[in-house]
């Protein structure tokens, strides 16, 4: 294990990943919170006719070039979307939809194209579609880290603009904030994120990375400051966590393995988040339900003993059951432990019936007077 | 700064004159005037859909309009900025963001904070006071998604309230709030209108206009009337207004309307 992480090609995989996962955590926090999940999808798959243009230009699989190209083309589909949706009906959603499916088809186009004219250097151009992680070099590094270190400095340089345009726009607007140019910025920076991820991950699976450790933060936090750090420390573990395990299962691609990893965060984050997981929901809807169930039992029996004019009046748990169309044995039970109710005999039968105490008429008084205020 | 000359109308605490404003073609605001002298509460009323939103963004810049102008103090919105507060409809932003009441409030300093500075302990203690003023200074820290609708309903009235402004334009604020709420949403707007701010209110009860106004627009994509409300609120002017919606007025404020009358 040790040796492994001394291992040169890990180490600059890893540390890739480790970049991808902050700047990809720390703007798709925004691009979550502003209900453009969808717009990295659009920018990472409207990357892949960039990616052919470079290579087409370059005469050759140059990453500079190719990587000019994927910004230039995710970035000019993202903002003609933002633009189609502002000045017409379309849904951002369903405009950020056309424009993936568009560009993404151009791109399939232009990438069979270049496979069938026979350039020898073709090769590993596919390998932008679900990435190729080995392939990234040390002086790779330099690029990703001085676009997730710009990216990092304009979030921190403009934080409290980016927060406000991403809560309330009309109000940024009305205090003279250039909310369009804030909101290109922020664009133009996801594309920046995901031109980083294009070797890592590639076009198809990036869009999961800009998302998944935004939304798996978001089910802990409940400040932008902690959505953002958790986010970007989530795409990290999950970054370096997934070009680990890819070095020691031989063979098993780092990209899928990283995303695997944090859609893993993601669905435990769903499930288990203080406050906001599906368990925590069913556990308070349980309890809830519980002392519902609870006071319509109670309220029934009351309704039994005024009907009979008699506060004592044993009910038979079967009519209980019956009346309410389910076993009432558990909330007996609850009801008996608070000392509402207790069980009596009604001979001749020997079923078992319930009787309200004193405690069981006033809290069932109780319920019925503020169900009465509610009504009216 | 100008001399007084090149101001516009700058005796009027906000000015509109000849304002169409279309979304796609279809007018929503059609040639209003609009004069508000500064002091005054005013209350911005008519049916769903007359365009009263849609006032207020214009003014406010958010929204370009197809024609006409507006100013403020005599100069347009742009120079003005400094000197307004807005609250917008409350349903016009996700309550689900992360962040606290503070931190909302003090998204009313950012104006006048400026690029690149960061509030401090100065803002936040403005924001605090703010809160205070409200009588939301117990729930600082909550979460806004943990508010009720009258208690976020306040919050944005403080964020208003730390711009420091002279005109403030709110967007239905009394709109599905609690009565406490409302009753001390109004103490706060009349303390203001009584140190000599303006008020301009979109106000959905017709009920409580007289009781809470001085000032009253009926606005259905035209202007019905405007003036003090003495003199708008008949039932003549209502029905202008309302139209088909005529049974949707209150008896009461139709009959009251017409005593007076
Ligand atoms: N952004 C928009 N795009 C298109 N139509 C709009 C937009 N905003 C409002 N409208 C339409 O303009 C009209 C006036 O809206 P609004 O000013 O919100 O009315 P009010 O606030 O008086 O209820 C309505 O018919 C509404 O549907
Ligand atoms: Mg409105």
């Amino acid at each position: 294990m040790l040796a492994l992480l001394q291992d040169y090609t890990i180490q600059t995989v890893a540390m890739g990943a480790a970049m991808l996962g902050i700047i990809s955590g720390v703007l798709g926090s925004f691009a979550v919170l502003r209900k453009q999940s969808l717009l990295g999808d659009t920018l990472s798959h409207a990357a892949l006719p960039g990616i052919c243009l470079g290579f087409i230009v370059a005469g050759g699989r140059e990453l500079g070039s190719i990587l000019v190209g994927a910004l230039v083309t995710g970035a000019l589909a993202a903002l003609l979307m933002l633009l189609l949706t502002r000045n017409s009906r379309l849904k951002t959603d369903a405009g950020l939809g056309i424009g993936l499916s568009v560009f993404f088809a151009i791109g399939v186009v232009l990438l069979s194209a270049i496979q069938g004219s026979g350039n020898a250097s073709q090769g590993g151009l596919e390998s932008f579609l679900f990435g190729q992680a080995a392939a990234i070099l040390r002086s790779d590094l330099w690029i990703m880290g001085g676009i997730t270190i710009a990216a990092l400095g304009l979030v921190a340089a403009f934080w409290k603009e980016f927060k406000l345009v991403s809560f309330d726009p009309v109000f940024a607007a009305s205090i003279g904030l250039p909310v369009v140019m804030l909101e290109v910025l922020l664009t133009v920076m996801i594309a920046l994120a995901v031109v980083v991820g294009l070797q890592m991950v590639g076009v198809v699976l990036m869009a999961a990375m800009v998302i998944a450790p935004a939304v798996a933060a978001r089910q802990w936090t409940r400040r932008l400051e902690g959505m953002v750090v958790l986010a970007a420390a989530i795409g990290m573990a999950g970054g370096v966590f997934g070009a680990v395990m890819s070095a020691l299962g031989r063979g098993l691609a780092t990209g899928p393995l990283i995303i695997l990893a944090v859609s893993a965060v993601v669905l435990v984050s769903l499930l288990i988040a203080p406050g906001r997981g599906l368990l925590w929901e069913a556990v308070r809807r349980w309890r809830l339900r519980g002392q519902l169930e609870g006071q319509q039992v109670l309220t029934t029996l009351y309704g039994l003993a005024a009907h009979h004019r008699d506060p004592a009046y044993p009910s038979e748990q079967g009519s209980v059951d019956a009346f309410h169309g389910t076993a009432t044995r558990g909330a007996l039970a609850t009801l008996q432990r608070r000392g509402l109710v207790r069980p009596a005999r009604h001979a001749p039968e020997s079923t078992r019936h319930w009787t309200l105490t004193p405690a069981g008429i006033a809290e069932a008084e109780r319920i019925l007077g503020a169900m009465g205020r509610e009504a009216s | 700064m100008p001399s007084r000359g090149s101001l516009h109308e700058p005796d009027l605490a906000l000015h509109v004159e000849d304002l169409t404003v279309a979304y796609q073609s279809k007018p929503v605001l059609w040639d209003v005037d609009l004069d508000v002298p500064p002091g005054v509460m005013a209350a911005i009323v008519g049916p769903n859909g007359a365009g009263k939103s849609t006032l207020i963004k214009t003014v406010l810049g958010l929204v370009t309009p197809t024609a006409g102008h507006v100013t403020l103090f005599g100069r347009p919105y742009r120079a003005q900025r400094r000197r307004v507060g807005y609250v917008p409809q409350r349903s016009s932003v996700d309550w689900d963001f992360p962040t606290t009441a503070l931190d909302v409030v003090t998204m009313g300093l950012y104006g006048r904070l400026g690029w690149l500075r960061r509030p401090g302990r100065r803002e936040r203690a403005e924001a605090e006071h703010a809160l205070e003023l409200v009588g939301m200074q117990d729930y600082a820290e909550r979460q806004i998604s943990q508010l009720s609708g009258g208690q976020q309903q306040r919050v944005f009235l403080a964020r208003a309230l730390v711009q420091q402004a002279d005109v403030y334009f709110l967007d239905e604020p009394m709109a599905g709030v609690d009565a406490t709420t409302e009753r001390a949403i109004v103490e706060i707007l009349h303390r203001l209108r009584d140190q000599g701010k303006t008020l301009i209110v979109v106000h959905h009860d017709l009920q409580t206009v007289r009781t809470y106004f001085d000032w009253m627009l009926l606005l259905n994509v035209r202007v019905v009337a405007q003036g003090p409300v003495a003199a708008v609120y008949t039932a003549e002017n209502l029905r202008k207004a309302y139209g088909g919606q005529i049974a949707l007025i209150e008896r009461e404020a139709l009959a009251a309307g017409e005593a007076r009358a």
